[in-house]
């Protein structure tokens, strides 16, 4: 079959798998699709009267939009590195899982991307990041780095995984010397662009919060704690509805790792906690703010202890197999990982590090409502790109979306077609 | 009285603006003379000293006089001077001549007139003088080089010589402080102008 | 199937030609940011940037792109022993560098600190306003851009919009900035400031000297911060809050003229800067000239 016929079915086949559903489906389309117009219009109000429209003012430059990012980098970054147990373990659906922990790290990425898209004041001046007709100021900034490897991870991972599936699809192996050196280099670069991320907030001598040698490590693990956890709901999800088979085992290995990645994680953040009290700086006065509140300013304080709650009880709910061999702790463990881990890196990262600013001025920030809704579309076109990739990628992995199938569900299904000629 | 000349009336008229504007108020706009020039006092131009209205030439009145060197609260004339500036150890003829009361005389009895009254300052406080000249202390307007023109003040444009001690002012405004979209109360604003003045 | 084995030396050359082809082209004509366009690009850029302001405010304006002034190394100095926490030098900067009214810009920020505490931003208050200053028990401390010799934020700019010019100002291109805020994270003085909406400087108060680098109109979503005055600096006068200070407690001048009275407090008093455990070497001195 020619190569333009092969993709024309391919196009049409995925199409026709993406249109159909069930209700629940089409609700969830329909709840991220609104969330989607919803984030549209309030970024064209932001873009009509600039930055103002969201809560960030000098004293507190960066917040929802930045946290958001610094999050979803560590979730792109953990659905990779999820290919390592896989192999160490011999799980027997590595294939998918590597192809699924990918696509996750795809739309995290282009959550990420998003994010930094609506957080620039001039994003009509984008390009200017894009050498040659930009300048890139690298190897000095680290935000050229974090575009670079973000970039770069983007498209290696994309690759990859489109690779695998079309090949799948049209029935043919993948390339063994394309997709295992890729594979291979994704799994550093998963830690690279995590760690360049950190680095962007570790370097800067202005914020004493920041400027700890113990942040990209502590990024990293938080990061392969709570970034499975996504992974764990869907594969889940996948098992229960589709044809998609993964032992038990595999689920609770999963989670164990995730167990050992949160005891690091607050094992850090002990010891950040430690030296900040006890050495008792000027510098102790974010953490303060974080945790206790300064003077009247005590907006952050209940944010600050749900996260040590959700994170002490997620380890303890999966670090105890009878727990996390249990469906439903499992699974509150993911979204009390998931929760804990995003108000940390979201909120306890970006506010404490800014708050008091340089000269001790302290303004509460929280995000205003066009924020929050730019944000949550933001998140809806993430979802749905992962929700409109799976739709197409489990039917290929699992076999029954090939160029010379019917698609599921057809009349004439399980049942091979006649060949056509070939052009 | 004899009359005064127009164009001094105008030079003190002037100049008392601008004392009184750095006595009470400490505000801006320098006054426009000729440049000064780095280097020795004679090269030194300098605005006119900030006069009260009327008060100059001093021998206007007291050529006719008997100097009194009574140590004294002077009660008819000047009385509107209430002197805070060493006032235990010093009275107004250690600064003012005695005898010729349009100059003033250091301690060593060396006559020196207003519009360089500040090598009478300088006497104690020559470390202010050293500062001065460098162009480091005092208020300095013109051009940033070295040998620029630089617009230099008297000692007495700024500090009142019988109670130098500044007072205090008032402050202009403190920044507002940052605030939420749509917190601004006193003055809402429209999505064409947010937080703005109506 | 058609035979596709041509030489594929030639088609790589061909290929290889093209694209450096096209992206010398691109590169050379395409838009750049001011550290690298040619001069004669500049007048043109300058001449548009004059038009368009002059038909918004209503007045001619025009744009200096004066360059620096060679030999020339900016420095600034601030006695502490003297500054009364007035504020003047807020306003006076405020109208000379056209920043915005509304919502409200300054570049300077006057801390009130406690004579018992020194100098401590963690205990600083911005926001003081009593009847009279200054208060009993207090020094007043500005701060501004400090033109650091090693800047941080000069670094982290992804785009290169900001940089430190030959006589020491640190300048940002406000047609370059992507408003990432970068900057605004790494400076360690609150010194950059961000236009989070489109800056409202009323048309009868616009100062329409302006300077290319420095108080010219700002977009909106860009950051701005003090230039040291450029557009006076740069044409021999000094900064406004120079000038401006009722108390001359700032002065302003070269640091490689012996001469100067940057020179002069640097050699006669006691002199500090601040955060210099941060290691940005600030070109802002502070002293007691007590």
């Amino acid at each position: 079959m020619s190569t333009v016929r092969l993709f024309s079915r391919f196009a049409t086949g995925s199409l026709r798998l993406v249109l159909r559903g069930n209700a629940v489906y089409w609700g969830w389309l329909g709840l991220l699709g609104a969330l989607v117009v919803s984030g549209v219009l309030a970024y064209a109000q932001q873009l009509r009267q600039g930055l103002v429209v969201t809560a960030m003012r000098d004293q507190v430059s960066w917040g929802f939009y930045i946290g958001n990012f610094t999050f979803l980098v560590g979730v792109a970054a953990a659905a990779v590195v999820l290919v390592i147990p896989a192999y160490v373990y011999d799980w027997k659906p590595i294939r998918q899982i590597v192809v699924y922990g990918e696509l996750l790290a795809v739309s995290a990425i282009v959550m990420c991307l998003l994010f930094v898209f609506v957080d620039i004041g001039r994003p009509d001046r984008f390009w200017h990041l894009l050498p040659p007709l930009g300048h890139l100021n690298f190897p000095s900034s680290l935000l050229a780095w974090d575009v670079l490897v973000l970039n770069v991870y983007f498209v290696v991972n994309l690759a990859v995984v489109t690779h695998i599936l079309y090949r799948a699809f049209s029935g043919q192996p993948y390339i063994r010397s394309f997709v295992v050196p890729l594979v291979l280099l994704s799994i550093p670069m998963a830690v690279g662009i995590h760690t360049v991320t950190a680095f962007l907030y570790n370097g800067l001598a202005a914020r004493p919060y920041w400027n700890s040698s113990i942040l990209a490590p502590q990024f990293l693990a938080s990061a392969f704690c709570s970034g499975p956890a996504i992974l764990l709901i869907v594969l889940q999800l996948l098992r229960r509805f589709t044809r998609f088979e993964i032992d038990d085992a595999a689920i609770w290995k999963i989670a164990e790792l995730m167990a050992y990645a949160m005891f690091l994680n607050l094992f850090l953040h002990g010891a950040e906690a430690f030296k900040e009290y006890y050495s008792d700086t000027e510098h102790l006065l974010y953490t303060r703010y974080w945790f206790q509140g300064l003077g009247g300013h005590r907006a952050m304080v209940p944010y600050a202890w749900a996260a040590v709650a959700l994170n002490v009880s997620s380890f303890v709910l999966f670090i105890l197999p009878a727990a996390r061999r249990h469906p439903v702790l499992l699974n509150l463990g993911c979204l009390a990982i998931y929760a804990g881990v995003y108000i940390d890196k979201g909120m306890g990262l970006i506010i404490p590090g800014l708050t008091p600013d340089t000269l001790g001025d302290i303004y509460e920030y929280a995000p205003s409502l066009a924020e929050l809704r730019v944000a949550a579309g933001v998140f809806a076109v993430g979802f749905l790109v992962f929700t409109l990739m799976l739709k197409v990628a489990v039917p290929i992995a699992l076999g029954e979306f090939r160029f010379d199938r019917a698609l599921p569900g057809d009349t004439l299904e399980g049942l091979p077609l006649q060949q056509r000629a070939v052009a | 009285m004899k009359r005064l000349p127009r164009e001094r009336a105008a030079a003190a008229a002037l100049a008392l603006l601008l004392g009184a504007a750095f006595q009470a108020r400490a505000q801006a706009d320098p006054p426009t003379t000729p440049p000064a020039k780095a280097g020795g006092d004679e090269r030194l131009e300098l605005p006119p000293p900030p006069f009260t209205e009327g008060i100059f030439p001093c021998s206007g009145c007291h050529a006719d006089r008997k100097p009194d060197p009574t140590r004294r609260v002077l009660k008819d004339m000047h009385d509107d001077i209430q002197l805070r500036h060493d006032e235990q150890h010093r009275w107004c003829l250690d600064c003012h001549d005695a005898n010729d009361r349009d100059l003033l005389h250091l301690a060593s009895g060396e006559k020196v007139p207003f519009e360089r009254s500040y090598l009478l300052c300088g006497q104690c406080h020559g470390e202010k003088l050293r500062d001065w000249r460098a162009g480091v202390h005092g208020k300095r307007t013109g051009e940033w080089r070295s040998d620029g023109q630089k617009r230099y003040l008297l000692c007495a444009h700024c500090h009142n010589p019988h109670q130098p001690r500044f007072r205090s002012i008032e402050p202009k405004p403190a920044p507002l402080r940052p605030e939420r979209p749509g917190a601004h109360t006193a003055s809402a604003g429209t999505s064409t102008n947010p937080g703005g003045r109506p | 199937m058609s035979d596709d084995r041509q030489p594929s030396s030639r088609r790589r050359f061909l290929g290889s030609a093209a694209g450096a082809s096209a992206a010398f082209i691109v590169t050379a004509c395409g838009p750049k940011r001011l550290f690298e366009v040619p001069s004669e690009r500049l007048r043109k850029q300058v001449a548009e940037l004059e038009r368009d302001y002059s038909t918004k405010y209503g007045r001619p304006v025009t744009v200096a792109d004066t360059p620096a002034r060679p030999g020339v190394r900016f420095a600034y100095a601030l006695d502490i022993s003297r500054c009364i926490g007035c504020r003047r030098c807020v306003y006076a900067c405020a109208e000379e560098n056209n920043l915005s009214r509304d919502p409200q810009i300054h570049w300077i920020r006057v801390l009130q600190m406690d004579k018992e505490k020194g100098v401590d931003f963690a205990h600083a208050d911005g926001y003081y306003q009593p009847k009279e200053v200054p208060q009993e028990g207090h020094f007043y401390v500005p701060v501004s851009c400090q033109q650091c010799e090693n800047p941080p934020c000069t670094k982290v700019c992804p785009v290169g919009a900001t940089w430190k010019e030959p006589d020491g100002i640190v300048v940002v291109d406000y047609d370059w900035c992507i408003g990432c805020r970068y900057c605004m994270a790494a400076c360690p003085y609150g010194a950059r400031h961000f236009n989070w909406a489109e800056p409202g400087v009323p048309r009868d108060q616009l100062n329409p000297a302006t300077h290319l680098l420095g108080n010219r109109p700002r977009p909106k979503g860009v950051v701005e911060k003090c230039t040291f005055c450029i557009q006076r600096t740069r044409a021999g006068r000094y900064p406004a809050c120079v000038e401006v200070c009722p108390v001359g407690a700032r002065k302003f001048g070269d640091l490689l003229d012996p001469q100067s009275e940057i020179r002069y407090i640097l050699e006669h008093k006691r002199v500090l800067v601040l955060k210099e455990d941060l290691n940005t070497v600030p070109r802002f001195f502070y002293f007691y000239a007590t």
